[in-house]
């Protein structure tokens, strides 16, 4: 940890008491999910991170609580250093507060992560399916939704699939 | 011995219609300009100086489909654009003949998961499948000439 | 059969102004298919007569699921998915996603392999500036400089068939160095690209840089300021051209960036002037880093030595016990990082395009996010283009250079 990441880093954790992990000079701080818009808006006006640069979240299917993990990656300008936070939610409901007052970036991003992961953003002025069909069912991005993998066809298979096939016609 | 050997200089041909019909067809097909992915910069690069394909007679690409009769799908078809193209397909007027330009648009290509149409026949019927990723622009040419040949052997019983 | 799934404007109701409900205006669809919007895009447009007041767009028609499929694959494998993410600055999505590999693994790649992967990523970045040149010159009907500038871009494509055999999607950039060495002519090829490059893009700019046609149709229109920009999270030209002289190669440097001498060139109109000033000003300085790093090129190996992660040369498999064991557990199993997450951006021709990689101990990726620049560029237009005629529009987007294939995924 650098000398333009400590005060940050350092002031986050005593006010909101957020646990700090390194991992090849990049500085994590995992939240409560409730304390990320307080942090952020602290981060923004005292520290000079003024760039949101990604939002994401990871899905770990197999445990349901915590189930996802979001992450927000933040970078600075002047000083150049990245930051992360990350919050941890639960596998039944997952319901965070948007960041969007504090970065309007973060429009398009949480609709993204809503469409392909199905969390939900509190005060999200717009939520909805953004990359995928407006009736599409399901999240695909998350780990029990299947790949959706079509069989190869080989000669010897050729023409048992080529049966089930859909194929398009001049009239439809 | 057919007329012209009679009539000499006078600048007269003889053929019949289906070789007519077809000839005017061929060299002067104009495509459709339905460029989606990366297949899209290589036709935009066969269109462009270095393999020009004006020569073959794809002198403009008309964006409107009721103005075209080839449509060159050019890249990856995803689940929301599928019934977009088949409105188009169904707005171009006949004849109309259809390429599928790269691996994406013949068989689904590198991508074989839950977003991705594997291969747009099932959309539409395809007359000529050109293989790469991307594929060369000598090789769309070489799909351009290849349709052109199977316009040329086109029969009057064919035409519904 | 599909049917296309539309939306009434009362799902968009919160998205328009009261006018468009009450029927003073007109909302219309710029479709997916479109002479002048770069690809699938679909913009719905609520126009005052000629005048826009709004504009939303929907992205989605090229969705094709990358990170989803990266996560069945090995990291080896996941590779060749990479290219068509951002298909014009296609060594630029292999670098950053070998940087991050790299990063996570503790790789280290040799200084021959950082400096042929500068000169191959200031090739992509001149061969997008020309694509953009080309294209956008075309919407504002300036046909000739498309023609000339394919002609250039022909030349850079053949020195990347040169490397790897492909012209578009090489491959070539891998985790800890760079697949093979380049060959004996890439040299002469690459030098005499250089030596030619500055009079053609003087000719470029003969053509359109005091063209009064050319500076009615851009000075003033789709201004943004830099404040917004920061806002919005939108870097690259768009924010240089509004005066701040921010690029990744100087701020982050990787890939040995600060060995080399270039400068940044701003702008502080932020309109689609400034920012056609600043590529064809970038263009300039690419060719000058690529003469200095061709000119530093150092002697060595252009791989890692590290066998439980890069492949051994072919040459040693018929000797070694180990190095054919080696192979075969990289090609059957993939190799295995440790645990942990990262970040890498590098600074793509549109701004900051990173990856985030998370492992967990598996050969296979477990999530692996693209941070890409377009989605940024097309969340700032609606504030670019309110107020101006529909014919700007197309002007904007062609300035501010998105790809589909970036916005999507």
């Amino acid at each position: 940890m650098n000398d333009f990441l400590s005060p940050a880093a350092t002031a986050l954790q005593k006010q909101f008491n957020a646990q700090v992990s390194e991992f090849r000079d990049e500085v994590t701080l995992t939240f409560a999910p409730d304390q990320v818009i307080p942090a952020a808006t602290l981060l923004r006006d005292e520290f000079g991170f003024d760039i949101l640069s990604a939002e994401t979240a990871v899905d770990y299917y197999p445990q349901t609580s915590p189930r996802f993990h979001m992450v927000y990656i933040f970078y600075s300008t002047t000083t150049h250093q990245y930051i992360n936070f990350r919050a941890a939610l639960n596998g039944d409901n997952p319901v965070i507060a948007t960041l969007e007052s504090v970065y309007p970036n973060a429009n398009w991003r949480e609709r993204e992560i809503w469409d392909l992961m199905g969390i939900k953003f509190e005060g999200h002025s717009d939520l909805r399916r953004i990359v995928l069909p407006p009736n599409w069912q399901g999240h695909p991005l998350r780990k029990d939704y299947p790949l959706g993998y079509e069989e190869v066809q080989h000669t010897f298979n050729f023409d048992d699939i080529d049966l089930r096939k859909p194929k398009g016609v001049r009239q439809p | 011995m057919g007329i012209d050997q009679k009539t000499g200089e006078l600048g007269v041909v003889t053929t019949n219609l289906e070789k007519m019909v077809n000839w005017s067809r061929t060299n002067s097909m104009w495509p459709m300009l339905f460029g989606l992915a990366c297949c899209a910069i290589e036709m935009m690069g066969a269109q462009a100086s270095s393999y020009d394909m004006s020569r073959f007679g794809m002198e403009l690409m008309r964006a409107s489909p009721r103005q075209s009769d080839l449509m060159i799908v050019a890249g990856r078809v995803s689940q929301k654009m599928a019934p977009v193209l088949r409105n188009l397909y169904d707005m171009m007027p006949e004849p109309k003949w259809v390429i599928a330009l790269g691996d994406c648009a013949a068989c689904g290509g590198v991508f074989n998961n839950y977003a991705v149409v594997q291969g747009v026949d099932e959309i539409v019927p395809v007359d000529v499948y050109v293989s790469g990723c991307p594929p060369r622009p000598e090789g769309l040419i070489n799909g351009v000439v290849l349709l052109h040949k199977k316009v040329t052997g086109e029969k009057f019983a064919k035409w519904k | 059969m599909r049917e296309i799934q539309e939306f009434t404007l009362d799902d968009l109701r919160h998205l328009v102004s009261p006018r468009a409900i009450s029927g003073e205006t007109m909302v219309l669809n710029m479709g997916p298919q479109h002479p002048s919007t770069h690809g699938v895009l679909r913009l719905i447009v609520e126009l005052d007569g000629e005048i826009v007041v709004n504009v939303i767009p929907d992205i989605g028609y090229l969705h094709t699921g990358i990170e989803k499929n990266m996560e069945a694959k090995t990291y080896q494998k996941a590779e060749v998915m990479t290219d068509r993410i951002d298909y014009m600055y296609t060594m630029g999505n292999n670098l950053v996603y070998c940087l991050a590999v790299e990063k996570l693994t503790g790789l280290k790649s040799p200084p021959r392999a950082d400096a042929i992967r500068v000169i191959l990523a200031e090739l992509s970045r001149l061969q997008s500036h020309l694509l953009w040149i080309g294209t956008s010159a075309l919407d504002l009907a300036a046909m000739s400089v498309f023609l000339y500038a394919m002609r250039e871009r022909e030349q850079v494509l053949d020195i990347f068939e040169l490397c790897s055999g492909q012209r578009m999607m090489t491959t070539y950039i891998r985790p800890g160095g760079l697949w093979r060495d380049v060959p004996a002519e890439f040299e002469s090829a690459v030098r005499a690209l250089v030596n030619i490059m500055p009079k053609r893009i003087d000719e470029y700019e003969s053509l359109l840089t005091k063209n009064p046609l050319f500076l009615d149709r851009t000075r003033g229109i789709g201004k943004i300021d830099t404040k917004t920009c920061l806002k919005m999270g939108v870097t690259g030209p768009t924010l240089r051209a509004t005066g701040m002289p921010f690029d990744y190669r100087k701020a982050n440097p990787y890939c040995g960036f600060e060995q080399y001498d270039f400068e940044i060139p701003t702008q502080t109109s932020g309109d689609i002037y400034g920012r056609y000033l600043v590529r064809v000003a970038e263009m300039r300085q690419s060719v000058r880093i690529i003469e200095q790093a061709l000119n530093k090129l150092p002697y060595g190996p252009v791989r890692d030595n590290n066998r439980k992660f890069v492949p051994p040369p072919r040459s040693e498999i018929g000797v070694s016990m180990e190095a054919l064991i080696h192979h075969f557990k990289l090609w059957t199993e993939g190799f295995t990082p440790p645990v942990g997450s990262v970040y890498t951006a590098v600074e793509s021709p549109r701004g900051e395009m990173g990856v985030f990689l998370e492992s967990d101990g598996s050969p296979k990726p477990y999530r692996i996010h693209y941070r890409t620049p377009s989605v940024v560029l097309l969340q700032a237009l609606p504030l670019m283009a309110k107020g101006h005629f529909v014919a700007d529009l197309v002007g904007i987007i062609g300035s501010i250079d998105i790809v589909l294939g970036d916005t999507d995924r």
